[in-house]
């Protein structure tokens, strides 16, 4: 067997060496760096490594070679295990964008009193005197910016993986450290740990399903490659059995990745118990990576069997609209509610995924599947870091404070903030003038262009019925009179309000003149296959 | 090798064992371990099938599962550890303050 040395393009995976890079190097200064310096020297690294990825990413998006006909832009690079084209240079300047929102989250220290939101020591157990003197001591986890560089690093990773096994280790890269993140708060550590807990065993069952997916597509087509499956696909030659098994389990772990039912149990619980930083994070980068895997997988290696699979995906997207909307009603916590809100909107994505269509059936100038599911992803992500964000701010005395009653009022005591939150929740449930209506309007079109009216009926009656718990949120804090002891906003530093000012000024702006974004993501062309 | 067949069942054989096992077991470290067993199964059918098709990529496959394995026996025994000093109990069915 002959073994061919792979040409590495450097230039073109920059943003990916750069955050991985940048993360060894955190490792070192931990293990180096004196304490007090450490969280000024993992702050700078971090901050300038995203910074300089995303400058590369932009570098790399303008200078990107048209193939195929001008029907996309990119170049196969690192011997065919990764893909930098249109889509992934999109994904990549979303999931850094808001990584950096991410990572000025977990710089906040005004919030605790001179203290990060994550454990002072997560090795001392909750309650005993060697906890207490880790926070009377100041005592502070920056191991976490390199560990979340190592899950963004996972996170560029997955959407641009052009093999099977390329985007196994990425699901693990950005998996493995966002499992210790969750488990890292420094308030109520039962609850965080517990968390951390079900979302890794979950997820390490999940990823189980997808390997033995990888191995039996493997098994069919010879090769783990996307484009090599995709041909087996068309010249299908026997063994379809094989084929249909591994493209279900290779969805469970997908579909377990983004939030979709009946794989979402895991959501609420890891959203609630989480930081509120690592929440914020991970609601919109890893379902922006996960996202961008599932488009390329089922657009590239299995587009051609789609009838196959789109009614698998029409069943998922339907009842995780209804489950995300109809549980989302019930629930008494903000963290809960926005979680469930994020299934919901999972489910309004995957109406996005299953509108693919041959290129050929599409009217010219029609908005294509690809293209409102980036757009989509662009309006949840700048509303969900910036909801987060505003979680955070919301506290009493034993931190902050989630339970609706707290809330009440709110409004009255801090218009400003409210305010805020009630923009977002309106853009997360559509209405009009807002991101959320657009990137609704978009996936619905496509959806619908493609035949799936069922799943667009259900797709409105979720929405009409998710309006009915943002509004209730709103009530509750503008028109409900507080009933005993309520939470108050703190006012935090710049990092925590810059967040929150970029995610509301873009969740307007990409509501009043989405055209720019749209036609960024329309530029971004069709996946490399 | 001519029939992959036996091979395969076996991998799907201890994948099913794996999955049954974290379903009932109550323990975390079980669990764990049975995502491994499920781990391993994978790895015999990439290995079966890159022989039955005469190309590395199954093989190589399965060298990264193996680390990958490794480095989530890391994170997850830590996790687990951590629980388990806080709490006394390994068991899945203690840690149960978020619901619903």
């Amino acid at each position: 067997m002959e073994f061919v040395k792979p040409t590495i393009e450097y230039a073109e995976l920059a943003p990916l060496l750069i955050v991985f890079g940048v993360a060894v190097v955190g490792v070192v200064v931990e293990a180096f760096a004196p304490r007090p310096l450490r969280r000024p020297i993992q702050l700078t690294l971090s901050s300038a490594g995203l910074v300089a990825a995303f400058a590369a990413t932009v570098w790399i998006a303008s200078g990107l070679d048209v193939v195929a006909d001008g029907a996309a832009r990119g170049l196969v690079a690192a011997g065919g295990t990764i893909i930098v084209d249109g889509p992934t240079v999109f994904l990549w300047g979303l999931v850094l964008l808001f990584a950096a929102g991410g990572l000025m989250l977990f710089a906040e220290r005004r919030l605790e009193g001179g203290l990060s939101a994550f454990a002072g020591q997560a090795a001392a157990l909750p309650g005993t005197e060697a906890e207490r003197r880790a926070s009377s001591e100041g005592l502070d986890h920056t191991e976490v910016y390199p560990l979340m560089m190592f899950a963004v690093g996972g996170m560029l990773l997955f959407p641009a993986s052009g093999d099977l096994l390329t985007m196994f280790i990425a699901l693990e890269v950005l998996s493995l450290p966002l499992y210790l993140l969750c488990g890292l708060a420094r308030r109520r550590r039962l609850l965080s740990q517990e968390a951390a807990m079900k979302y890794f065993l979950l997820g390490a069952f999940s990823s189980a399903f997808f390997l033995y997916g990888v191995a039996l597509t493997y098994g069919f087509a010879g090769s783990m490659q996307l484009e090599r499956i995709a041909e087996a696909v068309r010249n299908d030659g026997g063994n379809s059995e094989l084929l249909l098994i591994g493209i279900g389990m290779l969805s469970v772990g997908l579909l377990f990745k983004v939030g979709a039912a009946p794989f979402h149990a895991w959501t609420p619980d890891v959203y609630q118990g989480a930081p509120t930083a690592v929440t914020a994070f991970m609601a919109a980068c890893t379902k922006i990576a996960a996202f961008g895997a599932l488009l390329r997988l089922f657009h590239v290696a299995f587009g051609a069997n789609r009838w196959d699979w789109q009614p698998m995906l029409w069943a998922v997207a339907i009842l995780t609209m209804l489950v995300g909307a109809v549980l989302a009603v019930a629930q008494r916590d903000v963290k809960r509610m926005l979680a469930y809100s994020s299934i919901a909107h999972t489910g309004f994505l995957l109406t996005g995924v299953l509108g693919v269509q041959a290129t050929s059936d599409l009217a010219v100038g029609e908005i294509t599947s690809l293209q409102a599911v980036l757009f989509y992803l662009a309006t949840y992500g700048f509303a969900m870091v910036a909801a987060f964000g505003i979680v955070t701010l919301v506290r009493d005395a034993g931190g902050e404070a989630t339970s609706f009653e707290r809330w009440a009022g709110l409004g009255r005591r801090s218009p400003l903030v409210a305010g805020a939150f009630a923009l977002l929740l309106l853009s997360m449930a559509g209405i009009p003038l807002t991101a959320g209506f657009v990137g609704k309007w978009a996936v619905f079109t496509v959806a619908m262009s493609a035949g799936a009216w069922p799943v667009v009926a259900v797709a409105i009656a979720a929405s009409a019925i998710a309006i009915f718990f943002y509004v209730r949120q709103i009530r509750l804090m503008f028109f409900t009179e507080p009933q005993g002891e309520v939470a108050s906003v703190v006012t935090p530093s710049l990092f925590t309000s810059s967040v929150i000012a970029v995610g509301v000024v873009g969740t307007l702006a990409l509501g009043i003149v989405p055209g720019p974004v749209l036609d960024l993501a329309a530029h971004a062309g069709q996946f490399l296959r | 090798m001519s029939d992959p067949v036996p091979f395969i069942a076996l991998s799907a054989v201890l994948f099913t064992i794996g999955a049954v096992g974290v379903l009932v077991r109550r323990n975390a470290i079980v669990v764990f371990m049975c995502v491994e067993l499920m781990l391993n199964a994978c790895n015999l059918a990439l290995v079966t099938f890159a022989k039955q098709h005469g190309n590395l990529d199954g093989q190589v496959a399965a060298f990264f599962v193996m680390v990958v394995a490794a480095a989530e026996v890391v994170v997850g025994l830590a996790i687990i550890m951590t629980i388990f000093r806080t709490r006394r109990s390994a068991s899945v069915d203690d840690a149960s303050l978020l619901k619903y």
